[in-house]
């Protein structure tokens, strides 16, 4: 089983203090520290667990700059075979973009699955796994809990509301975009990522693709990014943890309810 | 002004409250935009809601076979590609939800529209939308804007719009053959099971006392599961702790997991994605402590506390043994 993950390195901005860009098209990113998309993580955690049990080869690819080789090297940790990274030469790109990229780049591998993240931490968008697929012609299903390859078909399982979990068969090859709890992603050591960084990385150039500019034109534009309104919060507990304790205590057996 | 679509989404024989939620703003949108509403809708042979359609939109497209009974991912897709390119719409929504997702990017690519996910808020100047969304991870608002096309693909995030009793229809229905030469689908859905019975029911309890990510450790579970005990509540948690099988998702709360209307809702180390808060509709006093002061749960909550959780914990458990 040949697999293609597709994964993409993001800020982390759970417990920071964002702050707006000079242009107020987007968040200071400079002073962040970044990660693998945890959708992307899990993604290829399970490209590479199909490949410990079935066989047959990993390629993990990313679109960015030197930096977001991190993310590649980290898959060669885990056990990817192949890393690419396409840079996009200073381009902004969209998801339009970023799908027609990797389909570009996709299009010469050979592969019986595709994966990536439902979507990403940063953005949220959740369209390029599924416009990938369209792009090159595969069925795909959204939002993925768990596969399984039987033959020529695989048999999913996709997450819908509620606790309800929808069971289906899929031809192969197909893409499908992974949904976090799929797995337990392996712990990738600092060391094991320095010394991924000795192996062969491609690096392929956007304007080799053969995609023209209006291909890679963005269709969506962020306008403004903004913090939400102060009001309408919560009303805020000061004190020490035993002074919060009291009026938690408080405001509980206020409702009624017996603690 | 061309027409506004909305994709009517239902399942195992019910409509879904997203699809009254979209046809309430498409309305809106409609009167200021003076545009008449058609709802598109994909169904099975016997399927109902044609008349809960009907009265919210000038028109209703109906297609019905056997295997739209329930969602299909190719058919879909091939069906309303066709229907766009045909009455081409100005605006199309479409639920931000699994379904959604599985079909509203790849419908992008086909009819070559714009498309933007996960949208709260929707208006229409000078002929063009423009949406606003919440990126990483609620902390910050964006507001897009699309390049100009012929028609604009916009998915609704569920409860971002209330779904109210409208009067526009009847409805013109227009009924739909599936076409002859629609190939057959290349996925097929043989099963739908819940994997959210378990040995808690999370949805009657009277106090939940709730963990996120914050709780950083499976070994950490056990102390918050003794404060809930202490206090005679229920344990539940967000999707992080079932993602890391730390709990069964017998006890998730939000949209994947549970709805549920506790008297109190205690929030500990939970950051409060929109998925959660979803879940959380119900709940009468919302007590929310985390350590990150711009967590959205502090927006959605009635009290919070900027504290270490473990600290809180602590401190609550030897004032309710005291």
């Amino acid at each position: 089983m040949n697999i293609v993950v597709c994964a993409k390195r993001v800020p982390i901005t759970q417990e920071v203090d964002l702050e707006i860009d000079q242009n107020g098209k987007d968040i200071k990113k400079d002073a962040l520290p970044f990660t693998i998309n945890e959708w992307d993580n899990y993604a290829l955690e399970e490209a590479v667990l199909l490949k410990e049990r079935l066989g047959g080869t990993v390629t993990a690819i990313t679109v960015g700059d030197e930096a977001d080789e991190e993310v590649l090297r980290r898959a060669q940790a885990m056990g990817a075979d192949r890393a690419i990274r396409v840079s996009p030469d200073g381009r902004e790109l969209d998801s339009f973009g970023l799908a027609r990229v990797l389909a570009q780049v996709v299009r010469e591998l050979d592969y019986d699955l595709i994966l990536t993240g439902v979507q990403a931490e940063d953005d949220n968008y959740g369209l390029v796994g599924v416009m990938l697929a369209e792009h090159l012609g595969l069925p795909h299903a959204a939002v993925v809990t768990a596969v399984e390859p039987e033959g020529p078909t695989a048999k999913i399982k996709v997450e819908l509301e509620g606790g309800l979990d929808e069971i289906s068969r899929i031809n192969l090859p197909a893409l499908l975009t992974i949904q976090t709890g799929i797995n337990e992603p392996r712990y990738v050591s600092v060391m094991a990522v320095r010394k991924a960084r000795k192996k062969e990385l491609e690096v392929r150039d956007i304007n080799s693709l053969g995609l023209c500019v209006e291909e890679l034109a963005p269709r969506i534009t962020t306008l403004e990014v903004y913090p939400p309104a102060d009001t309408g919060g919560a009303v805020m507990l000061a004190g020490d943890p035993p002074q919060i304790a009291d009026e938690i205590i408080r405001i509980v057996r206020e409702t009624g309810v017996n603690i | 002004m061309a027409d506004i679509f909305v994709v009517i989404e239902h399942r195992l024989g019910e409509l879904r409250e997203i699809s009254l939620q979209m046809l309430t703003k498409a309305d809106e949108l409609g009167r200021k935009l003076s545009a008449g509403v058609t709802a598109v809708l994909l169904a099975g042979p016997e399927d109902g809601f044609e008349n809960e359609i009907a009265v919210r939109a000038d028109r209703l497209i109906v297609c019905r076979h056997d295997r739209l009974k329930n969602y299909d991912s190719d058919w879909s897709k091939e069906l309303l590609s066709r229907i766009i390119a045909e009455h081409q719409p100005f605006l199309t929504l479409i639920g931000h939800t699994p379904w959604g997702l599985d079909l509203a990017p790849a419908l992008a690519v086909k009819t070559g529209r714009p498309l933007a996910t996960d949208c709260l808020e929707i208006a229409v100047t000078d002929g063009r939308p423009e949406v606003i969304r919440q990126i990483y991870g609620g902390k910050m608002f964006s507001r897009i804007a699309f390049q100009e096309a012929p028609g604009y693909l916009i998915m609704v995030r569920p409860g971002a719009f209330p779904a109210e009793q409208i009067q526009r229809g009847p409805a013109q229905v227009v009924k739909l053959e599936v076409p002859s030469d629609l190939a057959p689908s290349r996925r097929e859905v043989f099963e739908y099971v819940d994997s959210s019975a378990g040995e808690v029911d999370i949805t009657q309890a009277e106090l939940l006392v709730s963990i996120g990510r914050g709780v950083g450790d499976e070994e950490n579970i056990l102390l918050v599961k003794e404060l809930a005990d202490l206090m005679g509540g229920t344990l539940s948690c967000s999707r992080p702790v079932v993602d890391k099988h730390w709990l069964s998702k017998a006890h998730q709360v939000g949209t994947s997991g549970k709805s549920v209307k506790p008297k109190v809702y205690l929030a500990l180390g939970i950051s409060g994605a929109f998925q959660h808060l979803a879940g959380i509709g119900g709940a009468g006093v919302v007590l929310a402590v985390n350590k990150d002061d711009k967590a959205p749960i502090f927006r959605r909550a009635d009290y919070g506390a900027v504290a270490d959780l473990f600290e809180v914990i602590e401190a609550l458990k030897e004032k309710l043994k005291g």
